[in-house]
């Protein structure tokens, strides 16, 4: 028999950015909000203290602040044909765990993102013609444009404390010859601090890039370029470029983290309440099945716990929002036999290609300095910058250095040709490890009808409910874009003038690697939209089916986009939010009639 | 001093870890106040020495049998040579025993539930079993075997050449080496037994490996120094040689 806890005005799952968020603005509308999160408290002290936090071996190489796999993990299948196999070690992405979710550990380049990926398949559609979208891919409008978001960006923007420089304000061009982005659109203000210092790596990529004709830019970055006081009155203080960045706890209070930037306003509050060590089961939901009556969690100790609300928030990263969806019932499963159904449709990634170029000993790139979020980057062949026309794929790519500090057991890498061990080894290694530029063109990455995510008949997590199952590979269009960014990347590496190059780019046939890194950018399976045939929440990120829960995250997203999806999750979220508060609290209900 | 000074625990670590740093080197570089203002060092100079130890390390989980198949593939994997130090001088094998009594060798940090498919291909990522103190007994057995049944000898006992040619046909998945290896896929073998080196070879000392910071003194990385505000945009070798957690300096 659950214990049932008192009911509360609102119960969050997660507390990650968009839980953090909803927390904050829940809480100023004046609700009673609890917020459940799975794994335990975590915070700068003592989770990022120095110097025990610079221990590679423990968070890099153990993976002590990503999802414990042993309770629960994805199971993961290239095509339907093939028996989906469970992911037993952490691989190709790393979701987060405990408060402050990913958000605790990420890197923190923080973009917008391009108006056209907002309306992605009437954009092509308009320019290319219907035809030009291949028949299996899925692309769809989110339902939302850049310009109904921008306040939602630029208050994302002062709440983090982004580092950056703005193109144009206001129309006012001001970025010209700064580290602007010429493609970037128009912003209300500035960004809060000023761009980040550029490593040398950085530098030998801007000027390559310029030298080859292209626009280098400065990476826009939640690492604080200096001093800073958010909005809810939390301060943080400039980044050292210490190099433990992705996947570490920032000890200097520079990165950006709900921990950092708002929880201590929450603190402060008594409508709010945090119970970390709760893993929810599933939303439950009355016998109509068009209304959730609050959610139900496993506590520290092991005991069932209902919590009754009026509003739930399921904001459990892309993945977990989905499988809580598929669990409890909530939108109807999509079938990718018939291309009906809505949860679990459109599940995309990153379209990752990555080049290394190698230099002799004057060149001094200090691998070891880093920031996650600082870099310089080109969006020439990003979004639908250039003409896709001639090129027969959907999608671009961002190309940047963004060295975020690399250390020694994951982070050496020598070129093509030298042993893994050995003399030979060791001598590479020394020659290279401080010698080297990485750059990743950070593709976009498109939805296809047979990439989607349903319930795993097989496997079962550690409270004996199925495991959430992956089908996804990689599409023709997806290594015609890498292979096409590669050779306008390639272009910049050579510029470099460097005694070796590797590249790491898809090969036609190529199957998805669970096992090797490329970003924890997962999209979709919850998608917004203005049709409840064809998305599973509306442009408020409510359900179309259960109008009292809403699901922001990555999962909303139709198709992944060129930049980092952060920003705009953010600023969903944030949108989102401003509905509750404005439309939704007055007049509980469809906020959207289908 | 400023609100961030006071409350920034890397200053704190810096002035506390001070007093750890033998007087010797304290006085050699003439030391006020932090260790940041120490005479800059090439990082690369010559060789680092691994201090030698005081005692000999007793593995608690391996065999002796094991224990010299341990010293003696880290010796070839990551050789002492001209470079400077080895992973044995770094203290590798004590790394990788004390290891052996983490969650992380029993494979409680994976999912490990049934069924195994462990024939699935490489992209699908681990689908094994074996964990890792399984795969060590396992493997080192299944490789002193097929040693021995060349010439009698286990695998330590082999001159270097035959011990790289050995470590060289279990990398490539050594199809020749079949009837030893029913229990474990060479290369499954190989690949923990190289990644656990090199671990050993460039962790923070805390974990028993790079003792003395020669892993890390080798390739140029400062180790817990973590702060490079003054250094970001310069074309520069980077000065200072590595400080661990505990405050040793190399
Ligand atoms: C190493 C790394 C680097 C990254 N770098 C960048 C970057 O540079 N730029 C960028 O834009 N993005 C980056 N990201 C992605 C970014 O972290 C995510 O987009 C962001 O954190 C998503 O916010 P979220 O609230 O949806 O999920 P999260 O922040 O992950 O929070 C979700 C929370 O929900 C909890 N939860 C899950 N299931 C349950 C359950 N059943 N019950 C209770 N709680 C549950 C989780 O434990 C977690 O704490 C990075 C991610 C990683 C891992
Ligand atoms: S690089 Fe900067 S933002 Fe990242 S963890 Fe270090 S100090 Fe913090």
């Amino acid at each position: 028999m659950a214990t049932i806890m008192k009911k509360v005005d609102a119960v969050i799952v997660g507390f990650g950015w968009t839980g953090a968020i909803m927390a904050k603005e829940l809480t100023e509308a004046g609700l009673h909000v609890v917020a459940l999160e799975r794994g335990p408290m975590q915070d700068t002290y003592p989770d990022g203290n120095y110097p025990q936090v610079i221990d590679e071996l423990t968070y890099s190489v153990r993976k002590k602040l990503f999802q414990d796999v042993s309770k629960e993990t994805v199971t993961i299948r290239h095509s339907v044909n093939d028996i989906a196999l469970p992911n037993r070690q952490l691989g190709a992405f790393l979701p987060g765990n405990g408060v402050g979710g990913a958000g605790l550990h990420w890197s923190g380049v923080h973009f917008r993102v391009d108006p056209i990926e907002l309306r992605m398949r009437s954009h092509y559609e308009e320019r290319y013609g219907k035809n030009f979208i291949p028949k299996d891919m899925t692309i769809q409008d989110f339902g939302v444009s850049y310009e109904e978001l921008e306040p939602f960006f630029d208050y994302a923007e002062k709440v983090f404390g982004t580092s950056g420089q703005a193109w144009t304000v206001n129309g006012q061009r001001v970025g010209e010859g700064k580290g602007g982005n010429p493609y970037a659109p128009d912003r209300s203000s500035h960004f809060p601090l000023e761009s980040q210092k550029n490593t040398y790596s950085a530098q030998l990529f801007q000027k390559a890039a310029a030298d080859v004709g292209y626009k280098p830019y400065n990476l826009p970055s939640a690492n604080t370029s200096g001093p800073y006081t958010n909005p809810y009155g939390a301060q943080m203080g400039p980044c050292n470029f210490c190099g433990f960045c992705s996947g570490y706890v920032c000890y200097m209070y520079s990165k950006a983290s709900p921990n950092v930037n708002i929880l201590p306003a929450l603190r402060q509050v008594p409508n709010f309440e945090l119970r970390p060590n709760s893993h929810v089961l599933k939303v439950n939901l009355d016998s109509t099945k068009r209304k959730a009556t609050g959610v139900t969690y496993i506590d520290a100790q092991g005991r069932e716990i209902e919590q009754p609300a009026d509003l739930v928030i399921l904001g459990a990263f892309q993945f977990h929002n989905v499988r809580l969806m598929l669990l409890s019932g909530i939108g109807k499963p999509y079938d990718p036999i018939t291309g009906e159904g809505v949860v679990g449709k459109n599940f995309a990634y990153q379209n990752m290609a990555t080049i290394k170029a190698y230099f002799d000993k004057d060149v001094h790139t200090n691998n070891f300095i880093g920031a996650g979020g600082n870099g310089v980057a080109v969006d020439d062949f990003n979004a639908d910058n250039f003409d896709h026309g001639p090129h027969g794929f959907v999608g671009g790519s961002p190309m940047w250095v963004n060295q975020a500090g690399s250390r020694p057991i994951a982070g050496t890498s020598n070129p093509p040709g030298t042993p893994a061990w050995g003399s030979a080894w060791k001598r590479a290694t020394a020659d290279y490890y401080t010698h080297q530029v990485s750059m990743d063109a950070h593709g976009a990455h498109q939805s296809y009808r047979g990439n989607y995510l349903d319930l795993d008949p097989v496997y079962r997590d550690a409270y004996g409910l199925p495991l959430l199952r992956m089908t996804f590979d990689w599409q023709e269009n997806d290594i015609k874009m890498n292979r096409f960014m590669v050779e306008k990347m390639g272009k910049i590496a050579e510029a470099m003038n460097p005694k070796a190059i590797a590249v790491l780019g898809k090969k036609v046939g190529e199957h998805f690697n669970t096992a090797s890194y490329q970003t924890t950018h997962l999209n979709g399976g919850a998608i917004m939209g203005t049709d409840p045939k064809t998305s599973a929440v509306n442009r408020y990120l409510q359900c179309w089916d259960v109008h009292n829960v809403f699901v922001p995250g990555a999962s909303a997203f139709p198709q992944g986009l060129g930049y980092n999806p952060t920003g705009l999750v953010a600023a969903l979220t944030y949108w989102s939010a401003r509905a509750i508060r404005e439309q939704y609290l007055k007049n509980p209900g469809p906020l959207v009639q289908a | 001093m400023s609100d961030q000074d006071r409350d920034n625990p890397r200053r704190d670590f810096l002035r506390k870890s001070l007093t750890l740093i033998p007087v010797v080197t304290v006085a050699s570089t003439g030391l006020g106040g932090s260790m940041l203002m120490a005479t800059p060092a090439p990082a690369q100079a010559s060789p680092a020495k691994a201090p030698a130890s005081e005692k000999a390390y007793e593995p608690s989980y391996f065999t002796a049998e094991e224990w010299a198949f341990i010293n003696a593939a880290v010796a070839r994997l990551i050789p002492a040579d001209a470079q400077g130090p080895g992973a044995l001088e770094a203290g590798a094998p004590e790394y990788i025993d004390r290891q052996m009594n983490t969650p992380y060798a029993s494979g409680a940090l994976w999912f490990m539930q049934g069924p195994f498919n462990a024939d699935a291909p490489p992209e699908m990522g681990w689908q094994s079993k074996l964990v890792p103190k399984e795969i060590y007994r396992l493997g080192i057995a299944a490789t002193d075997s097929w040693s021995k049944a060349f010439n009698g000898k286990a695998f330590a006992g082999q001159d270097s050449a035959t011990q790289d040619d050995l470590l060289r046909r279990l990398e490539a998945g050594g199809a020749e080496s079949g009837e030893h290896f029913a229990a474990v896929p060479p290369k499954i073998f190989f690949n923990l037994l190289l990644q656990n080196t090199k671990e050993g070879f460039f962790c923070d000392p805390i974990h028993g490996g790079n003792k003395g910071m020669v892993g890390w003194t080798m390739i140029g990385f400062p180790g817990a120094r973590a702060d490079f505000m003054d250094w970001v945009e310069r074309n520069e070798q980077y000065p200072f040689p590595a400080v661990s957690i505990r405050g040793e300096r190399a």
